[in-house]
């Protein structure tokens, strides 16, 4: 680790002096290559000469800030680190599929990982984490929404450094609600927006699909009814006791087949995700659409681009996730992405010195503004900048004080799959047999008697 | 009337060699053909033998990728809680009738597409065998996408351009629906993998001596009688390897179903199943439970081919 890539490469011309014949040539070829290789490598990995050390930054794709991050952050790092960004799977269980193989083969090329919370706790079980050093632990918690904090943190210990912390909120089209007369200032239930779109001939848009949104929307409807996915968590998966046969599992079910089948849903609602309700809420259909922050910069980005009408963007407004029940706080789904760093690093020190750079308030301002991902930092909701391009920023601060995590567990993927397999497709879903079926096959899978 | 083939060659019995004794010649070419193809053979056992062997060695216990320390060993219980799984008998249900419908069809169009290319204008001949192949060419992923997007109901045109058909509507959600996802897939996948078969067949039809053909023509017979009673028998090596070929493959179809529906709907395939289990789930044990089925399967095709529709792999060759 003390070479950098311009030292000690043989020059072709010396190789070939010293070795006049044929297969020596090639031989000496070789070995430059080899050399070569193992200068590069070496030179990947920083040295103690004064180079800077390069740190691997695995990033969910983006619109590009934290590319853009990485390089500021690499740029004030005075030369003691350059960040580089690689690129995981766009889906969520792609990404934590690839990471974990690569953990498991202690892979030390992780330094930084971008992760969604509900899988931190597996990482961490599997000690995939690099312990976070107590005096990063406070500053980095400092003035940061309760729920990125709950997010980063596995067995009452902080394993990871809240970065942007994301939540759902009701986007809807200013015009269609005041059509259907429904009050927005107030808080609204399921059961008052489908009826209005159904009023209006328009779309209530959630996603459907057999994916992790599915499991997010769920957990938000059974949260919401004052329920959990798992009632009663346990390090042993055979112990895990679930709610979903229960009456707020129940009501959660009811709230799904109500919106899936009703003449809100439109065609595609089994294999609707964020994107495709972000679509159809800019169709001439649009109405409602429980969906994350992203849904206005795509329609400002498409209004700019020309394929959108400006009046489009122009009539969203957004208002805190519906109620299951009109006297019950609504639990929207919480998200975002918090900084783990491999517990395989070269140099977990200076991993973290960097995701404090990165997490720096200036920085999840820029990425607001750029990418349309909600700051963990309390203070980026304050910010003038930000409160003019996100005039719904307050609605999205409060959304976050509301928002209840996904299951916390190692074995996260084995319920959310589960609850996949079973809430899918949702318009075939019975109030009365579902939960119990879904408890079955979950408890079986956990119990490793039942495929999945 | 009856088909027409040639009389089998026999194969002229070494002159030099007492009956029953290997001649010297045949001994020297024997050990060439170990010299020639041994490399390749140590090759194929490193790369297919020992990952094969180690599946079935993790197959025996409950191994978790994030908690080896706590691996123990289990016996047959992985292939017991597999066995006994209504999900495996489904999958194995949809991955033989995918199989089954997209090996049929593929094996109608690529005869006509091997007869379009040996009867084409010799001008024509290269541009159109190209072309045909170009789908083989392209990934799986990628075709994969393609379809899904010209299928979807938002972006895709099928159903703008299909509207006058009964059943389907600018809404029709292709991926909605059980039967409607696999008929997709099927599509793909004969899209996909009819040049294949087409090549193989292609093979076969240019060995059919043209002699018998000449002859069944100064006979009389038709177009048609020619078709089923010369050509068809005198190729039967050649479609019967490529449905071999082709029957394996389409048993671990994989990527068509990940891109396009994910499982949903009850279109998980075998190959799938033992993806969710391994890659999702990081049940290395139970994932390799399944795969070893899924081998057992493809080794039982691949038997019942050989064994029981007597398929002479040599023949294929035109030894």
């Amino acid at each position: 680790m003390h070479e950098s890539a311009g030292q000690g490469r043989p020059s072709p011309g010396s190789t070939a002096r010293r070795t006049p014949g044929r297969r020596s040539r090639r031989r000496g070829v070789a070995g430059a290559a080899a050399v070569l290789v193992t200068a590069g490598t070496l030179a990947a990995c920083g040295g103690d000469d004064g180079g800077a050390s390069t740190l691997t930054w695995y990033i969910n794709p983006d619109a590009g800030g934290q590319a853009e991050i990485a390089a500021r952050c690499s740029q004030a790092s005075g030369g003691r680190y350059t960040i580089e960004t690689s690129i995981l799977p766009r889906d969520a269980s792609s990404q934590r599929e690839q990471l974990i193989r690569r953990l498991a083969a202690n892979d030390s090329s992780i330094d930084i990982m971008s992760l969604d919370p509900p899988f931190i706790p597996e990482f961490a079980e599997a000690g995939f984490l690099a312990p976070v050093p107590e005096d990063v632990g406070e500053r980095v918690t400092e003035d940061v929404v309760q729920s990125a904090i709950d997010g980063s943190t596995w067995n009452d210990e902080l394993v990871a450094v809240p970065f942007w912390a994301n939540t759902q909120v009701l986007w809807y089209r200013k015009s269609v609600a005041e059509a259907a007369g429904l009050d927005m200032t107030q808080p609204v239930t399921w059961e008052q927006i489908v009826e209005a779109a159904e009023s209006q001939g328009k779309l209530v848009g959630a996603q459907g699909a057999r994916a992790e949104s599915l499991t997010v929307w769920f957990n938000a409807l059974i949260e919401s009814a004052g329920g959990s996915i798992i009632a009663e968590n346990s390090d042993d998966p055979e112990q895990i006791q679930l709610g979903l046969d229960t009456p707020e599992g129940e009501r959660a079910v009811e709230i799904m087949q109500l919106v899936a089948e009703s003449d809100a849903a439109g065609a595609a609602f089994s294999t609707s995700t964020e994107d495709s309700s972000a679509t159809g809420l800019e169709s001439e259909n649009g109405g409602f659409n429980v969906n994350y922050p992203f849904v206005y910069q795509r329609a400002l980005s498409a209004a700019e681009a020309g394929t959108l009408d400006a009046s489009v963007p122009e009539d969203y407004a957004a208002a805190v996730y519906p109620r299951v029940d009109e006297d019950t706080e609504a639990a929207p789904p919480y998200g975002g992405i918090n900084l783990g760093i491999g517990a395989f690093a070269e140099s977990p020190e200076l991993a973290y010195e960097a995701a404090e750079c990165i997490v720096e308030d200036e920085n999840q301002a820029f990425y607001f503004l750029n990418d349309g991902n909600p700051a963990s930092a309390t203070s980026v909701f304050d910010d003038d900048e930000v409160l003019e391009a996100y005039p719904s920023a307050p609605v999205i601060r409060e959304s976050l004080e509301l928002a209840a995590p996904r299951p916390q567990t190692p074995y996260y993927n084995e319920i959310s799959v589960g609850v996949q397999r079973s809430y899918h497709p949702p318009a075939s879903v019975d109030p009365g047999a579902t939960g119990e079926r879904a408890s079955d096959l979950i408890t079986a899978v956990l119990a490793k008697e039942d495929l999945l | 009337m009856s088909t027409t083939t040639l009389p089998p060659t026999k194969k002229d019995a070494p002159v030099s060699a007492p009956s029953g004794k290997i001649s010297d010649r045949a001994r020297s070419e024997r050990k060439l053909g170990w010299l020639l193809a041994g490399p390749a053979f140590l090759v194929m056992l490193l790369v297919t033998a020992y990952p094969i062997a180690q599946a079935t060695y993790e197959s025996l216990f409950d191994y978790r990728l994030t908690d080896p320390d706590n691996r123990s060993f289990t016996g047959l219980t992985n292939y017991w809680v597999i066995l006994t799984d209504r999900l495996w008998w489904e999958a194995i249900g949809i991955t033989a009738f995918i199989t089954f419908i997209t090996v049929a069809v593929e094996l109608v169009l690529g005869f006509a597409l091997a007869l379009v290319m040996v009867k084409a204008l010799r001008a024509l001949r290269p541009i159109l065998r190209a072309a045909i192949l170009i789908p083989y060419a392209v990934i799986t992923v990628v075709s994969a996408f393609a379809w899904q997007f010209a299928f979807d109901v938002n972006s895709g045109f099928v159903n703008s351009w299909f509207v006058w058909l009964p059943g389907v509507s600018a809404d029709t959600d292709w991926f909605g629906d059980r039967w409607t996802s696999i008929l997709v897939i099927c599509l793909a996948e004969i899209w996909k993998t009819t040049p294949f078969i087409s090549l193989l067949l292609l093979a076969g039809l240019a060995q059919v001596p043209e002699v018998l053909q000449e002859a069944a023509k100064v006979d009389g017979a038709t177009r048609w009688q020619r078709m089923w009673r010369v050509t068809i028998p005198n190729m039967k090596a050649a479609i019967m390897v490529a449905l071999l070929f082709r029957t394996l493959d389409a048993f671990r179809v994989f990527d068509t179903i990940f891109i396009m529906t994910n499982g949903a709907n009850g279109t998980e395939s075998v190959s799938f199943l033992a993806y969710r289990q391994t890659i999702a789930r990081l049940e290395i044990g139970l994932g390799s439970a399944l795969s070893v089925l899924l081998f057992l399967c493809v080794v039982l095709i691949a038997f019942i081919f050989i064994k029981l529709f007597r398929v002479d792999l040599s023949q294929a060759r035109g030894e």
